[in-house]
């Protein structure tokens, strides 16, 4: 085992050192960015989608069943297909289709729904009663949404927050086989076209830490914020 | 005009083309400081009712007035700044899980877009008022039921409203936070002058507290009234039922319950005079007494009793006549006990 890791460190130069690293900071790159940018779509969408629903603050069912086609679309489309269907898109708005930044676009796309889903499921588990207890009170929808909605199921949506991370890093490692960048695409190029398993191994490794770390950081942090139990 | 003038008030729900008439052309005064009851059975329409008063609920027909503004000519606008004079409490409390004690009390004041070192002021007299001084820093997990509700009182109160509605706001407590909560109503009431109006399916709360009430069956206003006077003279089945306590159900013997029954209320001081031993003593017949309460009616004390009259009809009518002449409200009733 020792044997392994000395192996590993004499035989790797530091050109591989520091193409795992920038794998590293890629992988991160396309992961908070594309959570990021996800949840700039994804949040307002679920919104939408809650205060238009039937039991919602503005019913509307046109805008509710139009946005609720598009997720359900969207969702039904396995990643790897949406990927390879969004080159064109992707090629428009960042000049080229390979690549880190690339690999944002179809993620954000991946994702946005998504997040519109988990941020509804959050806001309808806010009780009903805090809500007619505000309008009783004179509040405007929209001081409902930011100071009700948001606030009480803030916990809800951290957890969803984190979820949607882990899945994005997946994903971002995933597009590694179309040339995404980032550890994924390390993976690929290593250990699976040249048979350098101990590359493969130690890129995996990094996904299952990081992975945890976004996890722990995410599950802690919810746990913080949360008032309900104590 | 009354404070609050309900006018032919109507609300027919719709789900899936079936229509159910919550309210059926309900009209209601009432009248500035009053602690006004409405009483019902479940899914009698009390909730539809009290959200009316607050434009919750829109009404199918008729309107409702506070202060002589007619509520269904306001905006949107307009009627969430005319619901900041009207306060609400709720049997499940609703107040926010992520917000302390003071940041609940503060919140309508937040959204009224009052100062906040002005709101966390008025927010600690009202802790106060409500006796919760030293938990200004808990969050709603960690009070009790009696407690969430001080705080949801205090958060009506906040606004300085005019009115306070109450919709079932002992339900969820055990007798005696109960009654301490009913007590806070009253001396808010006393002390601030705001109207209240007691949403609830017991009669208890109601005689305990209320001046005046309105008793709501499936939907129809079946009578309004002075506590007094509905207590001691029900006219209609549904205050009948209500009185009767139904919700407090045993078993009553068959053979009592073939009989004659009356209700009698004793008034103050003929609770203390023997006049049921008397009357048997003068005509030497036994009566079953089928149940016997005394109730804190409005600060009094009121003796109830359900008899069962013996068989004999010159009898029975003997001993109806009796008891009136001695004070008592006698009325007969049909309900099994
Ligand atoms: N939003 C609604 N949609 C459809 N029907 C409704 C709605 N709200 C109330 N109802 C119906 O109106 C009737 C009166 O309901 P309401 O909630 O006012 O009764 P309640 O007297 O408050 O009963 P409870 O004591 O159980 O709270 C019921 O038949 C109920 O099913
Ligand atoms: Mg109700």
């Amino acid at each position: 085992m020792l044997d392994f890791f000395k192996g590993i460190f004499t035989f790797w130069d530091s050109k591989v050192i520091i193409m795992i690293l920038e794998g590293i900071r890629d992988t991160l790159y396309m992961t908070l960015g594309s959570t990021i940018v996800g949840y700039l779509l994804g949040l307002p969408l679920g919104i939408v989608l809650y205060v238009t629903s039937a039991k919602g603050l503005r019913p509307n069912p046109f805008i509710y069943r139009t946005g609720d086609f598009i997720c359900n679309i969207i969702r039904s489309i396995p990643f790897l297909i949406l990927l390879i269907l969004l080159i064109p898109f992707t090629r428009l708005i960042v000049g080229k289709s390979y690549g880190s930044t690339a690999t944002i676009v179809p993620l954000v796309i991946c994702a946005a729904p998504y997040i519109a889903r988990v941020v509804e499921a959050s806001l309808n588990e806010v009780d009903t009663g805090v809500i007619e207890a505000a309008k009783a009170m004179g509040a405007s929808n929209l001081q409902i949404i930011f100071k009700v909605l948001l606030v009480e199921a803030k916990t809800s949506l951290f957890t969803g927050f984190t979820i949607t991370t882990g899945l994005l890093l997946g994903y971002s490692a995933m597009s590694g086989t179309v040339g995404g960048g980032g550890l994924g695409d390390i993976a690929v190029r290593y250990g699976y076209y040249r048979w350098k398993t101990d590359i493969m191994i130690v890129t995996v490794v990094l996904l299952i830490v990081i992975f945890q770390i976004i996890q722990n950081l995410g599950t802690y942090a919810s746990k913080r914020i949360d008032h309900r139990k104590h | 005009m009354s404070e609050i003038e309900i006018k032919n008030l109507t609300k027919i729900f719709e789900i899936k083309g079936h229509k159910v008439t919550a309210l059926n052309d309900i009209n209601l005064s009432i009248e500035k400081g009053d602690i006004f009851g409405i009483i019902g059975m479940s899914g009698a329409g009390k909730s539809t009712l009290v959200r009316s008063i607050n434009y919750l609920e829109k009404p199918t027909n008729g309107t409702v007035y506070i202060d002589d503004v007619d509520l269904s000519l306001l905006s949107e606008r307009e009627l969430r700044i005319k619901r900041r004079e009207i306060g609400m409490i709720f049997q499940n409390f609703n107040l926010l899980e992520q917000k302390n004690v003071l940041d609940n009390i503060c919140f309508p004041l937040e959204i009224a877009g009052v100062k906040k070192k002005e709101a966390r002021k008025r927010a600690k007299e009202l802790l106060k008022t409500v006796n919760l001084t030293d938990k200004e820093k808990a969050y709603p997990s960690q009070l009790s039921g009696g407690q969430k509700q001080r705080v949801a009182i205090a958060r009506a109160l906040a606004s300085k409203p005019n009115i306070l509605l109450c919709d079932e706001a002992t339900s969820a407590l055990d007798p005696q936070t109960t009654d301490s909560i009913l007590r806070l109503l009253k001396e808010i009431n006393e002390t601030l002058g705001i109207t209240i109006i007691i949403i609830t399916h017991q009669m208890s709360v109601v005689t305990q507290v209320c001046k005046n009430v309105a008793i709501i069956d499936n939907g129809n206003l079946a009578e309004v009234g002075s506590v007094d006077e509905i207590f001691e003279n029900p006219s209609s089945d549904a205050a009948r039922e209500l009185l009767s306590g139904k919700e407090i159900t045993y078993k009553p013997v068959e053979s009592l319950n073939t009989k004659r029954k009356i209700r009698i209320v004793f008034k103050e001081n003929s609770a203390y005079e023997p006049v049921i031993s008397n009357m048997i003593l003068k005509f030497k017949t036994p009566v079953n007494i089928l149940k016997a309460d005394t109730k804190n009616v409005g600060g009094k004390a009121r003796g109830e009793m359900v008899l069962a009259l013996p068989e004999e009809e010159g009898i029975a009518e003997d001993i109806i006549e009796y008891l009136k002449a001695n004070g008592l409200a006698v009325s007969e009733i049909s309900e099994e006990i």
